[in-house]
């Protein structure tokens, strides 16, 4: 499998007061090509720390994260904005999608970046809606659709420009029970049939049991990565700031509470 | 993307109505001021220019020295020749002959004995044959009984000495004062019309008569005090007036004749300086006031605006643009609302000015009894400047506003942005 993300024994300090917060103490992992991934740890572990850092929105105090062969720490602003832009896709815990656009023009504003033709533009989102089941809201205003929707013009904008990396951070937070399963098999079916990485932040027990890789984190460090039994994924890469990799059979990630045809 | 920004620009109302509301009244406020101050400031340089300076004025250099007593004793001479000399050297101005006095006049009785008395301010113009003066001093407004000279000997006076003096139009007065020699002069004329200005310095006891009577009472024959010239097309160009001075006195330099002509610009005379410097450079003074003040009211607007939008902006940053390319949107936003806000700013500015231009406002009620020389209705006066100087503040005020609040998103980490998204 193809390397996507590498870390490096990442550290990452913030300034408080005097002194310094050290939010990742020497982190090592590496993600490949089509992983299904989480962070998962209480608030303050370091995960959307981590995140931002693969997401070149925040840079390592030390050491390093090379995404898709570009080491984040030399990547200079404009180089950093290029590679969010072709590359990679963001998904968030409050959607943010632009109040004052239909839902065709939130999904469409990634590829007005890309400079993409208005025919493509047109063919790739409608494409996308497709996908998340979102054709017959094209028209519609975030205020006008419910949240399990608003998450779901989110993914359909976090994919429409087909990134290789998507960067999920505790994306069923504010979403029902239902409405989380419903997102979570849209976005694992995309992973399956793009060959798109994911990776989430999440503490959530629903993301969780869709995890084919779950990488726990504790006060800054790696203290799990293990892959739950049913995953289809059994040849993760892993290597924990420890050097301990841990089986986690405690956790829940039967499939038998997924809500079926979702796509 | 442009065509994006335009719609969401358009569809969030607090990005786009409120800015342009406010531009808008600034600019309304800053063509507005700018035509009003420019027709009040003007139309009082014009009237001080009407009655008594000239845009420019030509005298004897001894005169010019005491001008304030009206030494007519140092009066030009042979003034047709001089005048003839002007009309070629300047033809973009006209010329006028004008005389200053003062004296003594006297209403007789049916017997010829003095009845009353009076002080007046006089003013020998050219009156017969001729309508120019009296358009240029606007006379026509003022006159309040009889009519205006249309024969020799005839003058026009003040309403309010008139009164005193218990005369009207038609009596026969004698005027008494002193010759271009130190003589005494007399001299009758008849009131042929009453005036009144609404101004206590001419209203007091102004006497107007054609020149050549006033040169034949003064024994000033081809004499006169002064000469004004004045610009063919109304408004009083300093410039002009200073280049057309130097140009003429150069002629005189070297002279040590004290009765050679000097010319003087308005600027230079009745300290009109300082109204002429604050008529030039008000338009500079307005357009630095409201540029200050609405950038401190759109850069607060902006700031606001910005926070708010901080999310996002995060969103933007983390789709893909650079901090670069949002704070440049940003600036690009404000200038289209800039360039909305000024068109519509100018166009109703433009309409108020016109209104004030053509219709004005008339102050004579509160002019009454005033010592100055100011018209008694406020105009406007709108110039080729009116078009364009409310551009000025409504593109630089929105823009630098903006540039200001759009900061912000620089001296923010990019994670800090982004977590924005999560508030």
């Amino acid at each position: 499998m193809k390397t996507i993300v590498e870390v490096k024994n990442l550290v990452k300090k913030f300034p408080i007061g005097d002194g310094f917060f050290t939010a990742l103490k020497g982190v090592n992992l590496i993600f490949t090509e089509g992983e299904f991934t989480g962070l998962v740890g209480p608030s303050g572990s370091g995960k959307t720390t981590l995140l931002n850092i693969i997401g070149t929105l925040d840079v390592p105090t030390d050491g390093d994260v090379i995404v898709l062969s570009k080491s984040v720490g030399n990547l200079s602003p404009k180089e950093a904005a290029q590679l969010r832009k072709e590359e990679l896709g963001f998904i968030f815990q409050n959607y943010n999608l632009l109040p004052v656009y239909t839902v065709f023009e939130n999904v469409e504003f990634p590829l007005l970046l890309l400079k993409m033709s208005a025919g493509e533009r047109k063919q790739r989102v409608l494409e996308t809606l497709e996908w998340v089941g979102l054709t017959d809201k094209v028209k519609s205003r975030p205020s006008q659709l419910s949240g399990g929707e608003c998450q779901r013009v989110a993914i359909a904008r976090a994919m429409v420009k087909r990134p290789r990396l998507v960067l999920a951070d505790e994306p069923t937070a504010n979403l029902d029970a239902a409405n989380s399963h419903h997102i979570l098999q849209t976005m694992e079916k995309l992973n399956r049939e793009l060959k798109t990485t994911f990776i989430f932040a999440t503490h959530d027990e629903k993301v969780i049991g869709y995890l084919h890789r779950i990488i726990r984190l504790a006060d800054g460090k790696v203290v799990e990565d293990s892959s739950p039994l049913n995953s289809p994924k059994g040849d993760l890469k892993s290597e924990s700031s420890q050097g301990t990799i841990t089986n986690n059979n405690d956790l829940d990630s039967s499939p038998s509470g997924r809500l079926g045809g979702a796509l | 993307m442009i065509q994006f920004l335009f719609k969401g620009l358009m569809r969030d109302k607090s990005r786009s109505l409120i800015p342009i509301i406010v531009v808008a009244l600034g600019v309304i406020i800053t063509v507005f001021l700018q035509s009003l101050l420019s027709g009040v400031i003007g139309d009082s340089i014009e009237s001080t220019a009407n009655f008594t300076t000239g845009h420019v004025k030509v005298m004897t250099r001894s005169y010019s020295e005491n001008s304030s007593q009206l030494p007519n004793d140092l009066a030009l001479l042979g003034v047709d020749t001089l005048k003839e000399s002007l009309q070629k050297q300047f033809p973009e101005m006209t010329w006028a002959e004008r005389i200053q006095f003062g004296g003594l006049l006297d209403a007789p009785d049916s017997s010829g004995h003095t009845r009353s008395q009076g002080n007046v301010s006089g003013m020998g113009i050219r009156l017969l044959n001729s309508t120019e003066e009296i358009s240029r001093m606007n006379l026509g407004p003022t006159l309040v009984s009889g009519k205006f000279p249309s024969n020799p000997g005839e003058m026009l006076l003040s309403d309010e000495l008139c009164r005193k003096m218990k005369l009207k139009p038609g009596d026969k007065v004698t005027l008494i004062s002193s010759g271009m020699y130190g003589d005494m002069a007399m001299y009758n004329f008849t009131v042929s019309g009453t005036l009144h200005f609404g101004i206590t310095m001419l209203d007091r006891g102004l006497m107007i008569a054609d020149i050549e009577d006033v040169r034949s009472a003064l024994y000033m024959e081809n004499a006169s005090g002064e000469i004004l010239g004045f610009f063919t097309n109304a408004r009083y160009d300093n410039k002009l007036a200073k280049e057309a001075a130097k140009s003429f006195n150069a002629q005189y330099v070297n002279s040590q004749d004290k009765f050679a002509p000097v010319m003087l610009p308005l600027s230079e005379m009745n300290d009109m300086g300082f109204l002429v410097a604050y008529s030039e450079n008000v338009q500079g003074i307005i357009v630095t006031i409201f540029i200050i003040a609405m950038a401190i009211v759109l850069w607060n607007a902006g700031l606001l605006g910005g926070l708010r939008r901080y999310g996002e902006f995060g969103l933007r940053l983390a789709i893909g643009e650079s901090k670069h390319e949002v704070y440049l949107t940003i600036v690009a936003e404000s200038l289209l609302i800039g360039i909305v806000g000024s068109v519509i700013g100018v166009i109703v500015g433009l309409l108020i000015s016109w209104y004030m231009q053509t219709v004005g406002w008339d102050i004579s009620s509160m002019m009454k009894d005033s010592n100055f020389l100011m018209p008694s209705v406020m105009r406007a006066h709108i110039s080729s400047t009116t078009y364009y100087i409310g551009f000025v503040p409504g593109i630089f005020s929105t823009v630098i506003g903006a540039m200001l609040a759009g900061i912000g998103i620089y001296k923010r980490q990019t994670a800090n942005l982004f977590k924005e998204l999560e508030g």
